[in-house]
């Protein structure tokens, strides 16, 4: 009997070649190619009144140099809107290379190529760029001032102005025993992957083909906007995603300039060209997210329970919206989280600063929405005096509410219905594995060793495996190798593990046998990309499909040959026999040779389905009308709407009142996505969402200044968590299949990073016992807070803003 | 131009004596990295925090984006791909590192991963082998290097799991 793999922890293929230093990532590639580099705006807003490369010129190793004067045809456009919105009215994005004003610090102006990296930054070092300075606008606050504004044509500078309501919000305001209002922050962080974007070209002259190698989670959107902004027939362009250090989402964005202006190089001078981005370069050019303020106002009755909810934000999207407003979006309609609100309006501006672009980063506008629920639920508890558990407890969707129509349309352009879910069961979970009815019992503990104690939780809804679709292919070879390909990319999920189970499962083959590919256009053609948790859901569900093709298919061929039913045949361990006589059986790699009618033996095992090999039908084709050769099948997937997975956090925090240090000292993990492939996977996923959410409650934030100079611009000053920062995670499993999709699977990539800053601010709130309502929190700003708790962090009115 | 801006400079890199000729201002990551083509060291931040650039240097950690190329003349570096051992049949010995990082899921993207390993493996080689291994060991250990993947839990796991393997090999 074939080992049992789906939902069993097997070990990850990826591994051997990345742990002994054979991995593959993009600058691994192209030894001896042409280098590129870039000058960028030192200035936030400026106009550019002059580029003056002579001094440059005489470099030696010098290759080429390219200003926008150099672009041509679709190049000369801006760069693509890539997620048009109707709500979208004034989205505006930048052009390869700055046209004639810059919008923010680190905006690409010139790409010199030369021969190494080096020669290249000593010629960006040598081109003089003259500015004249415009006026800068920095954080959401003096965007929506609007004194000045970001793009002169967009003089509010709002982007969008997203709103979705359910019913007459201020009617059933006005008709709630009781309300509440509050306004709260949220800083910037970023992705923040090891590796760094980076792109690698090679142009065949004589084939007229390009193929480039680029660090991206959509390979094959990428291949469409070169060929697109290049001006090639599409299949004379192959884009591979490689090894992939770490995306996050910053990853999903494309095609970057650099991955239009390397290939262009590449053609233009007929040699290949590499690029490597640089960590600053990563900063001040890559994408970062989560900046909001957030104006709340809750209607609830005396037990505790919302009757109405009207969300005010605003988010800031930095100096362009290629991503559209997907981040605002969802933060909007998953605000609601495992709750019934019954009346619910919310609305987002989405506002222009002279900022890096913000776009998804893992949980993209979830943290923010669950941040304004979470914190409303304690506020709630707070004011009638009740546990903060009971509270959400009497909020939750029943389990016997599903599907659970929220009336809100999510970020696909489809209906958030949620389509299955046990949120008490998470709760209880939850509330048993924290040990949440112990905590006056620590709080005392830790009050003994002069520590402050205090215990949060956050609750989430996650819309995972949005469509459009992902599709997969899957071949057995003569050999007995089963290939499979789906065109998503892998950034270090362990996609080759997860597909392979699920390959080996539904086919019946040993898991050895079977060789994933992801995320290159050569394999697989079609496709949306990795984001959203959306691999193991789309591509995990079209590869079992295929591979159900593939096994339709050999059981079909082998009932011929084994003269018996369809249905009295099994695979198992790559061999079909009839089920209980294992004598009769056919190895699935013969199924695969007699598959495909041969006219010539190239092999011993070819030989076999040559044309006189064996007593043939001579009143039927080789291949039957509608059939084809081999023993492969493609297949889609395409979801009606999301999948909702779902969980809930808690975190205890040990807060020292001499230095104010916040310490996790325990966090907890109930979380829910569905069927489980590999429960090994998963939690590694969760317990690096984690430590990101760690970051993003206590250490990660980007500090511009107000001439938009980003301040902390490296590892050194940006925190990230190392390992004495991160606590240690117990996690419980809850599974609540989706009947949406074949495999019954939720997303798990981003959960473990939505309910951080909510639980861990409600957990410094409760050993402090003063508000916070500015995350994230540093020790200094805590020790501001307790020292002067009427310290405003969160200025109720903005200067030039109207009330 | 007059001063000489390229050495050359000999090293034993992963056991092999190699020659080769570098700009004088040539990092040792990119000399690994690009004239080596030992493309197993990866580069991080360039300024020494991440510590994904890890290498031995004569048996020592070493961050190779913060050293040059001509300062290991006549030393020995040892990168990932020199971790493991030659089993003498045409195949490898996985360091215990290595082994530990596989079967804990140390490691998700990998672009970190190297940088761990190098660090990880001088640690545990220095320290006594006849002890258990302790969580401040642990945590020292692995506290250097960044990862933006596993929130380091299975770091930890594999670090713990790598001492033990080590301590019956020396048994």
């Amino acid at each position: 009997m074939t080992t049992k793999l789906m939902g069993e922890p097997v070990r990850r293929r990826e591994d051997l070649r990345l742990i002994t230093g054979r991995g593959r990532y993009t600058d691994d590639i192209g030894h001896g190619a042409l280098a590129a580099a870039f000058v960028r705006s030192p200035y936030a807003h400026a106009r550019i009144t002059g580029i003056d490369v002579d001094g440059a010129l005489d470099v030696e190793g010098v290759v080429a140099i390219y200003t926008y004067e150099d672009l041509a045809g679709p190049m000369a456009e801006p760069l693509p809107v890539l997620i048009p919105h109707p709500q979208l009215t004034a989205p505006r994005t930048g052009f390869p290379l700055a046209r004639d004003v810059v919008q923010h610090v680190g905006e690409a102006v010139v790409m010199v190529v030369a021969t190494d990296r080096y020669v290249a930054e000593d010629v960006c070092d040598r081109i003089v760029v003259s500015y004249e300075e415009l006026p800068v606008v920095v954080g959401v606050d003096a965007s929506r001032a609007a004194v000045h504004a970001v793009h002169a044509d967009v003089p509010d500078n709002v982007a969008a102005r997203h709103h979705q309501e359910t019913g007459d919000v201020e009617a059933a305001l006005a008709a709630s025993p009781r309300t509440l209002s509050f306004t709260q922050y949220i800083e910037r962080s970023a992705c923040m992957p090891m590796e760094g974007k980076g792109v690698h070209a090679v142009w065949d002259a004589d084939d007229s083909s390009l193929r480039v190698h680029t660090s991206t989670q959509a390979s094959t959107s990428v291949r469409a906007a070169i060929a697109a902004k290049l001006q090639l027939s599409l299949e004379k362009v192959e884009v591979v995603a490689p090894d992939v250090g770490g995306g996050f989402g910053v990853k999903i964005v494309h095609p970057w300039p650099e991955e239009l202006l390397v290939p262009m190089a590449a053609i233009a001078l007929g040699q290949p060209v590499h690029w490597a981005e640089d960590r600053r370069e990563h900063f001040i050019s890559s994408a970062h997210e989560r900046e909001q303020r957030q104006e709340i106002t809750v209607g609830y009755d005396d037990e505790g329970r919302v009757t109405a909810l009207d969300v005010r934000a605003w988010h800031d999207n930095g100096a362009y919206t290629p991503y559209g407003i997907i981040v605002p979006i969802v933060t909007a309609t998953q605000l609601v989280g495992p709750y019934a609100v019954p009346v619910y309006r919310v609305r987002i501006d989405s506002v222009y600063t002279n900022t890096v672009i913000v776009t998804p980063y893992r949980g993209a506008g979830r943290p923010q929405g669950c941040y304004a629920m979470e914190r409303t639920m304690d506020r709630i508890a707070q004011d009638l005096g009740l546990d903060r558990a009971e509270v959400r407890r009497r909020n939750l969707i029943g389990k016997d509410q599903f599907p659970y129509d929220h009336h809100l349309t999510f970020q696909d352009g489809r209906p958030v219905i949620y389509d299955s879910g046990d949120y008490e069961g998470l709760l209880d979970k939850l509330v048993a594995l924290v040990g949440w009815d112990r905590a006056e019992e620590r709080r005392a503990e830790a009050a003994s060793r002069g520590k402050q104690l205090g215990i949060g939780m956050a609750m989430y809804v996650e819309g995972t495996g949005p469509g459009p679709y992902e599709g997969g292919h899957v071949q057995v070879l003569g050999s007995g190798k089963v290939l499979v390909s789906t065109g998503l990319t892998s950034q270090g999920q362990g996609h080759e593990t997860a597909f392979a189970q699920i390959v080996a499962h539904e086919l019946g083959v040993p898991i050895e046998d079977v060789e994933v590919t992801t995320g290159d256009t050569r394999r697989f053609g079609y496709a949306v990309g990795t984001f959203a948790s959306r691999a193991a859901v789309m591509s995990g569900n079209a590869i079992a499909l295929a591979a159900r093709g593939v096994r339709a298919k050999a059981l079909r061929i082998a009932a011929e040959i084994l003269e018996a039913d369809v249905e009295d045949l099994e695979i198992d361990e790559g061999v079909v026999q009839v089920k209980g006589t294992p004598g009769t059986a056919i190895p699935l790699r013969t199924v695969a040779v007699l598959s495909n009618p041969l006219r010539y033996a190239f092999d011993e095992a070819a030989r076999q389905a040559t044309q006189f090999a064996g007593p043939g039908d001579d009143s039927k084709p080789p291949v039957a009308v509608g059939d084809a050769p081999g023993l492969e099948h493609v297949d889609y997937y395409s979801p009606i709407r999301s999948t909702f997975a779902s969980g809930a956090h808690a975190a205890v925090v040990e807060i020292d009142p001499t230095t104010w240090e916040i310490d996790v000292v325990d966090y907890a993990v109930v979380h829910d996505c569905g069927t489980i492939v590999n429960p090994m996977i998963v939690e590694g996923q969760v317990h690096g969402g984690v430590a990101q959410g760690v970051g993003g409650a206590l250490y990660e934030r980007m500090a511009y200044d107000s001439d938009g100079q980003l301040q902390n611009a490296s590892f050194m000053d940006f925190l990230m968590p190392y390992a004495s920062e991160v606590p240690d995670v117990v996690i419980d499993h809850q599974e609540t299949p989706s009947p949406l999709n074949p495999l019954g699977l939720k997303g798990a990539g981003e959960a473990g990073v939505i309910p951080g800053t909510a639980c861990i601010a409600s957990a410094i709130e409760d050993a402090i016992g003063l508000r916070i309502a500015a995350m994230p929190i540093s020790p200094t700003e805590l020790y501001d807070l307790v020292r002067s708790p009427d310290a405003e962090r969160v200025p109720a009115a903005i200067p030039g803003v109207p009330a | 131009m007059s001063v000489s801006t390229e050495r050359t400079i000999s090293v034993t890199v992963n056991g092999v004596p190699r020659e080769t000729t570098v700009p004088v201002r040539r990092l040792l990551s990119d000399a690994l990295r690009h004239d080596l083509e030992l493309t197993g060291t990866h580069v991080g931040c360039e300024h020494g925090v991440c510590g994904a650039c890890t290498v031995l240097v004569d048996g020592q950690p070493v961050r190779s984006c913060l050293v040059l190329a001509v300062q290991v003349d006549g030393k020995a570096v040892t990168t990932v791909e020199g971790l493991a051992r030659d089993d003498g049949r045409g195949g490898e010995v996985l360091h215990p590192v290595q082994t530990a990082f596989r079967e804990c899921h140390a490691l998700q993207c990998g672009f970190c991963t190297p940088g761990f390993l190098m660090t990880m493996a001088a640690g545990l080689e220095a320290r006594d082998q006849s002890t258990e291994i302790t969580e401040d060991e642990v945590d020292e250990i692995v506290g250097g290097n960044l990862c933006r993947c596993t929130g380091y839990a299975n770091i930890k796991k594999a670090c713990r799991h790598a001492a033990g393997l080590m301590r019956e090999e020396a048994q």
